[in-house]
């Protein structure tokens, strides 16, 4: 893969499904044998033409069926195929989660499961197709990574990074078309680490998936009123990164992490534990969805309902501060 | 398909075996004092794991990890009591350590997975085995490798969803490499299974969804040996066998309530002698 601005500008287009499967795939499908992709008859939606096309042999259509995909995935990487499993993550984190504990999180086997349009980019399809608790579901077993990206870049690094672990991954695809770009060409990811993306003083947003651009912007808002921010791209959940986190919570007064996810279980969640067992423990907004399923509408919508906008990000963060001045 | 052995001295070879491994489950059983024991599922599929592991498997306990090896996959894996005998027949653990089945942090505790002593999938909950076994199988077929699955299911097992899947995708991609048994003895932990959730006729639901299909009588060791040798290339195949939970022990035959269950000391000694005195194929 030619990493260009011109490229990343188009992988913005194509989104980071579109990206991963119609760019990443092909191309790293190319170099490896042992590589099964399974799809639960979401494979064109996903963008997987050109490779289903190259590769055929190493595409399974398993059909509407995503208990019996998690297992297959996991039978065929017990025998030493390195597997690809995907549908959208609303159904792979909770209809198959049993298969994916029993099967993929305890044996550790070789399965990379991309959860697709997760957060509220379904919008309208309601409920069923919104993923706000994945991230919950997936962290919460043993062994398994657990990665948000932010970008079209950085899911194809992502995704990369992931084939070249062994053991199981579950890759957290946000949003649709036109993902916001956050990196540039000289991006360098590492599976774990926690980037600083803009830096400032006092108060520090740690953010994953699409809330990474969107707390950039609020930054800017908060910017006009004074107040500066750093804001973090925590685009592996699980495992944290400890390090960098022991650092930030010594140099910043006040932690505010965001996530399209439910406030419990999640980013916030992961980063609330770590924090209380250190001794500089500052105090932490949770800014995502508030235990609770809203009305249905536009992601737009949706995201400022919840205060997910940078707007309603910034708000937030100022009156929070304004209260405690 | 290897030649199989259906000779009179093969039948009675594997009915001893059968017995012993009924002896060594009744041991077990006991060795779990007041807490219990899943006696009835595991009697009813002794003389199928006595014909598997004794004629049908090609498996070499001192190559464990053999590529080519078949494979058993239980996936009503509460038939512990009739897979570890099965294993310490064929070599892979030893008679001694059976009634450790239950011991702390044992290396046979909980159904884990531990190939170097023939142990190949971690089951324990319902219908996802089979799957597991379709993804393995599509990795041997692609290999050229004469490895064959075999997976026992419960006929109450057939009540979940996923297993329904599974029927699909083995006929979808013509698992010819794939063989499911499923140990029909007509009860599930509630009651009857016709009672509880329908199963029917499992031949008559399967053969549209593309199997092979054979029923035959679970505790006849030289039936079984028929059935074995009526599977066919080119479809995944089912047998059928039908059975009798806690076969061989007149108190547990097809009572429900001891799916799990404690012995006495009386109801050990008695199930003992009648499992000896049990006279069945010659």
């Amino acid at each position: 893969m030619k990493i260009s601005g011109a490229n990343i500008k188009a992988w913005s287009r194509l989104g980071q499904r579109g990206t991963l499967f119609g760019i990443g795939l092909p191309e790293l499908a190319a170099e490896m044998d042992n590589l099964s992709v399974l799809s639960a008859d979401l494979a064109y939606l996903s963008g997987m033409d050109r490779f289903i096309k190259k590769y055929p042999d190493k595409f399974i259509q398993v059909g509407i069926a995503e208990q019996n995909m998690m297992c297959v995935a996991a039978g065929l990487a017990m025998e030493g195929e390195c597997v690809v499993a995907t549908t959208y993550a609303s159904f792979i984190a909770v209809r198959s989660l049993e298969q994916i504990r029993q099967n993929i999180s305890y044996p550790k086997t070789n399965v990379k499961i991309i959860g697709s349009s997760a957060g509220v980019i379904a919008a309208k399809s309601g409920v069923s197709h919104w993923a706000t608790e994945d991230l919950a579901f997936m962290r919460a077993l043993p062994n398994m990574t657990v990665i948000s990206p932010a970008d079209s870049l950085e899911t194809l690094k992502a995704f990369d990074a992931s084939l070249k672990i062994n053991g199981p991954v579950y890759i957290r695809l946000s949003g649709g078309l036109d993902c916001p770009i956050v990196y540039s060409e000289d991006y360098d990811f590492k599976i774990g680490k926690i980037n600083l993306i803009r830096s400032g003083s006092g108060i520090a947003i740690l953010s994953t998936g699409l809330m990474v651009s969107e707390s950039l912007k609020a930054a800017d808002l908060l910017m006009d009123k004074g107040l500066e921010c750093s804001v973090f791209d925590v685009h592996t959940i699980k495992p944290l990164d400890r390090e960098n986190l022991t650092e930030i919570f010594k140099n910043y007064s006040l932690i505010v992490t965001v996530e399209e996810h439910n406030v419990i279980g999640g980013l916030g969640g992961a980063i609330a534990e770590f924090k209380a067992t250190q001794a500089h423990s500052p105090r932490q907004i949770f800014i995502g969805f508030n235990d609770e399923f809203t009305k249905a509408g536009s992601q737009r919508y949706i995201w400022d309902l919840v205060g997910l906008t940078s707007e309603k990000i910034a708000k937030k963060i100022y009156e929070e501060l304004g209260a405690a001045l | 398909m290897r030649q199989i052995n259906c000779s009179k001295e093969k039948i009675n070879e594997l009915t001893e075996m059968a017995r012993r491994m009924r002896l060594a489950g009744l041991d077990m059983a006991r060795s779990t004092g007041n807490k219990g024991a899943h006696i009835g599922g595991s009697f009813s599929c002794m003389e199928i794991l006595a014909v598997l592991y004794g004629e049908i498997l090609q498996l070499n306990p001192n190559n464990p990890e053999d590529p080519d090896r078949d494979r058993f996959l239980p996936s009503k894996n509460h038939c512990t009591l009739a897979h570890l005998p099965a294993l310490a027949e064929k070599g892979f653990i030893p008679h001694t350590e059976l009634t450790e089945f239950q011991k702390d942090g044992g290396r046979l505790t909980g159904y884990p997975k531990n190939i170097e002593i023939g142990l190949e999938y971690s089951g324990g909950s319902l219908g996802m085995a089979l799957s597991v076994a379709l993804g393995m199988a599509l990795v041997k077929r692609k290999h050229n490798s004469k490895a064959r699955f075999f997976v026992l299911l419960g006929d109450g097992e057939l009540n979940e969803g996923s297993v329904w899947e599974s029927f699909m995708f083995a006929s979808q991609y013509h698992l010819d490499n794939v063989v499911a048994i499923v140990d029909r003895n007509h009860l599930s932990y509630d009651g009857n299974t016709e009672d509880v959730m329908s199963v029917g006729s499992v031949k008559e639901k399967l053969e549209p969804f593309g199997w092979n299909v054979i029923d035959c009588d679970g505790h006849s060791v030289a039936d079984l040996l028929r059935a074995f040798s009526e599977i066919k290339n080119g479809k995944p195949n089912m047998i059928v066998a039908d059975t009798i939970k806690g076969k061989g022990v007149s108190f547990s035959e097809n009572n429900h309530q001891w799916h799990h269950h404690a012995l006495t000391e009386a109801q050990y000694e008695q199930a003992k002698i009648e499992i000896l005195a049990h006279n069945s194929e010659v």
